[in-house]
């Protein structure tokens, strides 16, 4: 594997050997010294096309991490913004020595572009784009979940899959990456996933895919899933009649205080609130339900730091599996880890 | 009209029937039949190969007055003849548009200068493409272009009062409205078509629907004021169902199918290669297939090729920022041999029909279409039928790259192509162009 553009490219074999690396790379950012060598003189350029600092943040971190140079490069403020094509950038980005392009785009396919048009020949990791795909969201999904369906099963995450694992993915669907990321990949990982919206808030073309779908939400809540995912929904989605008010879309469809109540009442102790950030608190989620013990929101930001440098690490020593018989620079710490008591909350 | 010369094509299966000599003298076949000789003619060996009335497209973008850069009058009909047509009507969505007598003009003269094929301007249907107010339609009709087909193709003639006003008005001067059928509310934004495959990219989808609201509704309007109405680039299974019905009731309805929507799908586009972006979207291969038996019953009447050549740029981008369209001149008839002849859903004397008869009937071109025989206008293109080439679009006359067939091994092959009986195409290669005092 070069790329990493979406979780649908990815085998069980790969997915979990990424989760397995980011638990070791998780355990080097519990170390006081949170660095690794292993792509020292390697460099990174974080493509912008669309703001998002939580994942640009996350991505510079975790190239920081493993020594790479870091490169940020906004498209706003940039030469992009005076009409330079992706084309013209991306060869730009090449006669420079980028060696991984990280590449967040409001168009989807562009990160997909970008790899398979010979502008190029670094490796390309789509941090979002369009309503396509965001495949290091849902890793970090998926390790969050993986550590607390191991926890609950009383065994170790490492080397384990998500067979079993119910998870409801509920929001805005047909505007989501997020979504459509962490549905190939639960399913890749063996866990079953209901999807729940306002019809309206569902593609033309849900039923090819392999989810229950409900426009009930209480009623998938009372089926006992192990993970609710909440998904962010613009208000102004309202103005394209999407929904009829953001109030009704929080009675029906988001997660308040009465639904977090329901989840103690269906004796669901081990189920987890998701959410992939930023929260529209009122509207998707309420503050309680943020709030809670069940909720995994700044596990999943701490974990996405582990995931993209595990990504990253194994996209650029040319580590998967899958490409066999690659010698894998050892990212064991030299010193030993200080221990931690990283557990599930 | 003798500075053609003379030639007899020897040999040639007229319309994939038997085969018979063709006497080409002064622009005219003046003789059809077999072992004919003619002194001083220039002999063509025609062994094998297939005689078609010379093609006529009901809608090519020729780009000029405006994106030169994407292609001229002279470099599109070069195409045009290397594709074996000899008439093309050149949309309106030009630079200025065509809505003016004067823009038409420009583009018939163009045409005649070239020499190449016969350009027939297309006129707007409103003003700047703006579907607001009737531009000067009548005007148009009346000037030495002689236009008769009036569309604003890119650009759905969405008020429906606009549209029933514009089918009536044209019945003056034996008009028709050529209508690009999409809802442009159920199409905000759209990138291909809405179904599963949009569902997984993350497109904003461009519904079957947006298309048959319109062609349903048009056809009604159509059979209330008895105008006659054309339907650009059909493109679902549901169009076809709606055509064939109104068909059936008698309403004057004519629609085209592009060679793309013959066979290419939706598939495509996982490949976010903006080659496959056109509008109306590649479909479905159920829309496929209704499209293949739609042409086969003649529910849809003629091959348009939608010829749309862009400049790399446009499609050296990503998808969202990509222009819609593919060049389709050169490629045209090896596409429909391959989807509909090979096929066995027709024979030549089908693709006579439905890329020369009727095209030319539709558009009101009186010196194209006609049977190859005697006393008809010498617009002939022979067709090697066994011949197989791959698709190069840098090989092409065309300046738009954009071919969607790139890289394809297509079958059948134009060999010559006589415009007036002029050979603008010989040997499978550009001859030269008619001389423009020969008219």
């Amino acid at each position: 594997m070069k790329h990493l553009l979406s979780t649908q490219d990815l085998t069980k074999a790969d997915a979990v050997q990424i989760l397995d690396t980011a638990e070791e790379m998780a355990a080097v950012s519990d170390r006081e010294v949170k660095k690794l060598p292993a792509l020292r003189g390697r460099t990174v350029v974080n493509l912008f096309f669309e703001d998002s600092t939580r994942t640009r943040i996350s991505f510079e971190a975790a190239a920081k991490r493993l020594s790479a140079d870091v490169i940020n490069f906004a498209a706003k403020g940039s030469s992009v913004s005076k009409g330079e094509s992706l084309k013209d950038t991306a060869q730009t980005l090449a006669a420079m020595g980028a060696d991984a392009v990280v590449i967040r785009h409001w168009a989807s396919g562009a990160p997909v572009r970008l790899a398979t048009s010979g502008w190029i020949d670094a490796a390309v990791v789509n941090a979002g784009d369009g309503t396509h795909e965001h495949p290091t969201q849902a890793l970090l999904d998926a390790f969050t979940m993986r550590r607390n369906w191991a926890r609950i099963n009383g065994t170790a995450s490492a080397g384990t899959d998500l067979a079993g694992m119910k998870v409801a993915i509920v929001g805005d669907i047909l505007h989501s990456r997020v979504a459509r990321s962490n549905l190939w990949l639960l399913r890749t990982l063996g866990a079953e996933v209901t999807m729940v919206a306002p019809p309206t808030l569902l593609p033309v073309g849900i039923a090819d895919w392999p989810c229950t779908v409900s426009y009930d939400l209480d009623e998938t809540l009372a089926k006992g899933p192990d993970a609710v995912m909440m998904l962010r929904v613009q208000g102004e989605r309202m103005n394209a009649a999407y929904f009829p008010s953001t109030r009704e879309y929080s009675r029906l469809w988001g997660f308040d205080d009465r639904r977090l109540a329901a989840l103690d009442e269906h004796g669901l102790d081990g189920t987890i609130i998701m959410h992939p950030g930023p929260m529209n608190r009122g509207l998707e989620i309420s503050s309680a339900a943020a709030d809670s013990p069940r909720s995994t929101v700044l596990q999943q930001v701490r974990n996405g730091v582990s995931v993209r440098m595990a990504a990253l690490y194994l996209l650029l020593s040319g580590g998967f599996r899958s490409n066999a018989g690659t010698a894998l620079p050892d990212i064991r710490p030299t010193a030993a880890p200080v221990p931690t008591k990283e557990t599930a909350s | 009209m003798s500075t053609t010369g003379s030639y007899l094509i020897k040999g040639a299966r007229i319309a994939g029937g038997d085969a018979a000599d063709l006497l080409v003298e002064n622009g005219f076949i003046s003789a059809a039949g077999t072992s004919l000789s003619a002194a001083g003619a220039t002999v063509v060996d025609a062994d094998g190969l297939i005689a078609l009335p010379g093609l006529v497209d009901l809608h090519t973008h020729l780009r000029e007055p405006g994106r030169e850069d994407a292609e001229t009058v002279e470099t599109g009909t070069r195409a045009a003849a290397l594709g074996g047509f000899t008439a093309v009507h050149a949309m309106a969505n030009s630079s200025p548009v065509a809505d003016t007598a004067g823009v038409v003009e420009q583009v018939h003269t163009l045409g005649r200068q070239a020499g190449w094929a016969e350009v027939r301007p297309v006129g707007a249907v409103t003003v700047g493409l703006a579907g607001e107010r009737l531009a000067e339609l009548g005007a148009m009709a009346d000037s030495r272009a002689g236009v008769r087909v009036f569309s604003d193709d890119g650009m759905c003639v969405w008020d429906p009062v606009l549209m029933r006003r514009a089918l009536e008005y044209v019945k003056a001067f034996d008009g028709v409205i050529a209508q690009h059928a999409q809802e442009p509310r159920l199409t905000e934004g759209a990138q291909m078509n809405e179904g599963a495959v949009s569902a997984v990219l993350g497109m904003t989808g461009w519904p079957a629907v947006a298309e048959e609201s319109i062609i349903a509704r048009d056809v009604l309007l159509a059979q209330h004021v008895d105008s006659r109405l054309h339907i650009c680039h059909v493109s679902t299974a549901g169009s076809v169902e709606i055509i064939r019905w109104a068909k059936q009731r008698g309403i004057k309805v004519t629609a085209e199918v592009t060679p793309h929507h013959l066979w290419l799908t939706d598939e495509l586009v996982r490949s976010y290669d903006p080659v496959f972006k056109v509008n109306p979207p590649l479909r479905t291969n159920d829309d496929v297939l209704a499209l293949r038996a739609g042409l086969a019953d003649g529910t849809i009447d003629v091959i348009g090729t939608d010829h749309a050549p862009h400049p790399s740029e446009a499609k050296e981008c990503e998808w969202a920022q990509a222009a819609m369209g593919m060049t389709g001149l050169e490629t045209a008839l090896s596409v429909l041999q391959h989807t509909m002849v090979d096929t066995g859903l027709i024979g030549w004397s089908d693709v006579a029909r439905i890329t020369s008869a009727r095209p030319a009937r539709i558009g009101r071109l009186a010196h194209q279409g006609q049977p190859l025989a005697a006393g008809s206008a010498a617009n002939i293109t022979l067709v090697d039928p066994a011949a197989r080439w791959t698709v190069d679009p840098a090989a092409m006359a065309t300046k738009g790259r954009n071919s969607p067939f790139a890289g394809r091994e297509l079958p059948g092959r134009v060999v010559a192509t006589f415009f007036k009986g002029h050979p603008t195409v010989l040997e499978g290669t550009l001859n030269s162009p008619l001389p423009a005092e020969a008219e």
